[in-house]
């Protein structure tokens, strides 16, 4: 059953950044001609993946973890609806007031109309992918309130006006050198003897926040899990921007995607030993922030929780598909992708990059949106075995390529070349007759072991992205035949 | 319709008429502690991981407390929380008294209890009550003493997270305040204490 049988909306075109101006593979050219960003991720995630891997080796029962995570987030999708009603009780009963936003637009407006609310006209944001995704600052900026990212990787995406690259560290395609260029030219009152180490750079950003901290009046958040029983949200950090903004604001403001919500309180002991291992490399982030509501006396006396569909609901109805949701950000299948790896994030158009992003964006848009994102990837499997909680991302690739095929209005080449494949496979004369006009391959390869890239079209659309073997002198039926004839 | 029930339909019709029958989680990961609270081999562990965080442990006997501390906090205001107890505090502090929270961040040093510490992941857990004190105390001043006595120390995530109260305000702190976003290497220090001192109570 999909999304659009159904007549459940997608997210929507025109705000948000799901999107991209460009197909991955035209992005992605240009991606491969920057030595520079490829040099910088080739390091960053190389040294993340061989830290990922010794703590999660660390756990003698990282599969059972595994495995109960992934009970955790089927069994809460499969009642979804429930729990969001528990934790929207929960979170009410303990002094907050909960929204609900049908998308992007809708949630950006009750964020909007809750900080003029306040008279504030500046806010401090803890990094969030639910406000990346809906635009939330763009939205904010049009009503002419200035939003503070203080996330230092998002403070560099920021003040360089560039966009984020990764979930976890969104300035991964910058080096040391490149970040403090850019702190140089747009901190103000910087010490210009900065140097590029990264203790200095840490402690230039801690500089010029810190002051933003002390004033501000109204935070926005994210949430990385929310308990249903208990009304209880997380936030996991490590830089400690996150606590300042959770806890010195008069006001805070969380948008939460519908799907992170959890049942039970316990269900923590799964996910807050899987994310940290799986996302930073570390036993335990520095910072984890857990509150229930308003404290008296203790952090924000005004709590805002934004419940965001913006998709979801879509990505819900498709019973393969819907694995994506029990995402939990923690971005270990950006750091193993070999196609991430060489591309960066920003060829994925959409703020959810990656392997992750290759099944998750196309579903929160509808596939015809992101219809190059599905074969964003060598389908390798790296990313199925480092996710903790093992979402099966290769099929849903194989998923969505097959949607967005039969989603085709007109026959492509491919269609037409895959048919005849079949047509050929089916009868043997058929078959032997295709072998050897194959064979004539061999004239164009001139003795190399693959054909050229340079096939004239529609061929060359196949053979831009990869190498077709010059076919063999001899098929294997006929060398069989030439030494068992006697 | 309202937008809340309206997400609410989507669902129900995403999900479709019959709902599948769960089988419930299986929790065959390690739910419960080898080792009882305080053994030895916690208390080593967590001061294994604890220094792996660049964070300072002192161990010291009951009576050494307030010395301990005193003799680590650097000169200048340090402010404790209203429940620690006065056998833990370092002469010519003051205890928090609830003033505004950003005048916090003038304080030269914190002083705070925990109200349990996990050793497999040198986490402790703050816990919102007087003796962790509210949480800007842990957060504004540059230089943060956390003592920790051996009865709270327990193995494993679930051990901890089991000790501790879902609907208060909790802050889960592994070391002092860091970053990797500079090319994914870690480097201690940058919004929260710069320093953090655990005072083992052995």
């Amino acid at each position: 059953m999909t999304a659009v049988f159904l007549g459940i909306p997608t997210a929507p075109r025109g705000v948000g950044h799901l999107r991209g101006d460009q197909s991955f593979p035209d992005a992605a050219r240009e991606a491969l001609r920057d030595g520079q960003l490829r040099a910088n991720l080739g390091h960053a995630t190389s040294t993340i993946r061989g830290k990922r891997a010794a703590v999660a080796a660390e756990l003698p029962d990282w599969a059972e973890l595994r495995a109960a995570a992934k009970a955790i987030k089927t069994a809460t999708m499969a009642r979804l609806d429930e729990h969001l009603l528990v934790l929207e009780r929960q979170v009410t009963a303990r002094g907050g007031t909960v929204h609900w936003a049908r998308d992007a637009n809708e949630a950006n407006a009750i964020v909007t109309r809750l900080v003029q609310a306040t008279g504030a006209d500046e806010v401090v944001k803890v990094k969030s992918m639910a406000t990346q995704e809906i635009g939330l600052n763009e939205a904010l900026e049009a009503a002419g309130i200035a939003a503070h990212e203080t996330d230092l990787a998002e403070l560099i995406v920021q003040l360089g006006e560039d966009k984020p690259s990764h979930i976890l560290v969104p300035a991964i395609h910058k080096n040391r050198a490149e970040i403090r260029e850019i702190f140089l030219r747009t901190m103000p009152g910087v010490d210009p003897t900065l140097t590029d180490e990264p203790r200095r750079l840490a402690m230039a950003a801690r500089a010029h926040l810190r002051e933003r901290f002390l004033r501000a009046r109204v935070a926005i958040s994210g949430a990385n899990f929310a308990v249903a029983e208990t009304g209880t949200l997380a936030v996991v950090e490590s830089e400690g921007n996150g606590r300042m903004c959770l806890t010195l604001p008069q006001t805070l403001i969380t948008v939460m995607g519908i799907e992170k919500v959890v049942p039970t309180w316990r269900d923590l002991e799964v996910f807050l030993q899987l994310l940290p291992r799986s996302s930073t490399g570390e036993r335990m982030n520095p910072y984890t922030s857990m509150w229930a509501g308003v404290i008296p006396g203790d952090g924000p006396q005004e709590f805002h929780l934004v419940l965001l569909d913006n998709g979801r609901t879509a990505t819900l109805a498709d019973e393969i598909g819907r694995e994506a949701l029990h995402c939990i950000r923690c971005s270990a299948c950006l750091n193993v992708c070999p196609v991430y790896e060489r591309t960066g994030g920003h060829a994925y158009g959409s703020v959810y990059p990656g392997p992750i992003g290759a099944v998750l964006s196309p579903q929160l848009t509808g596939v015809e949106d992101n219809a190059s994102l599905p074969y964003a990837s060598s389908l390798c499997g790296a990313c199925y075995d480092v996710c903790p909680v093992a979402i099966d991302i290769p099929s849903i690739l194989v998923h969505l390529r097959a949607e967005h095929v039969e989603a085709q209005q007109h026959t492509t080449p491919e269609a037409v070349a895959f048919r005849a494949l079949s047509k050929a496979m089916s009868s043997p004369r058929l078959w032997h007759l295709a072998q050897k006009a194959a064979g004539l391959g061999r004239f164009l390869s001139r003795g190399k072991a693959t054909l050229p890239a340079a096939l004239p079209p529609p061929a060359s659309k196949w053979t831009r992205t990869r190498d077709l073997p010059t076919p063999p002198a001899k098929t294997f039926t006929s060398q069989w035949a030439e030494e068992h004839r006697s | 319709m309202s937008a809340r029930d309206e997400v609410l339909a989507r669902i129900r019709t995403a999900l479709g008429d019959e709902l599948p029958v769960l089988a419930p989680v299986v929790r065959d990961y390690r739910t419960a502690d080898d080792l009882p609270p305080g053994d030895p081999a916690l208390l080593d562990l967590l001061v294994d991981r604890l220094e792996d965080y660049k964070a300072t442990v002192v161990r010291c006997g009951p009576d050494e407390v307030a010395a301990s501390v005193a003799a680590r906090v650097p000169p200048g205001d340090v402010v404790v929380a209203p429940g620690l107890p006065a056998a833990w505090r370092p002469d010519g502090a003051t205890e928090d008294d609830g003033r505004p929270a950003v005048e916090l961040a003038s304080a030269a040093a914190a002083v705070t209890g925990v109200a349990v510490a996990v050793a497999e992941t040198g986490t402790l857990f703050l816990d919102g009550s007087p003796v962790s004190g509210r949480r800007a105390l842990s957060l504004l001043p540059d230089f943060l003493v956390c003592v920790v006595t051996a009865d709270q120390v327990v193995g494993g995530v679930p051990a901890g997270l089991s000790r501790v109260n879902p609907v208060a305000p909790l802050t889960m702190i592994s070391g002092p305040s860091a970053t990797s976003d500079i090319e994914l290497e870690r480097v201690e220090g940058v919004h929260g204490p710069r320093t953090l001192v655990v005072v083992l109570v052995t």
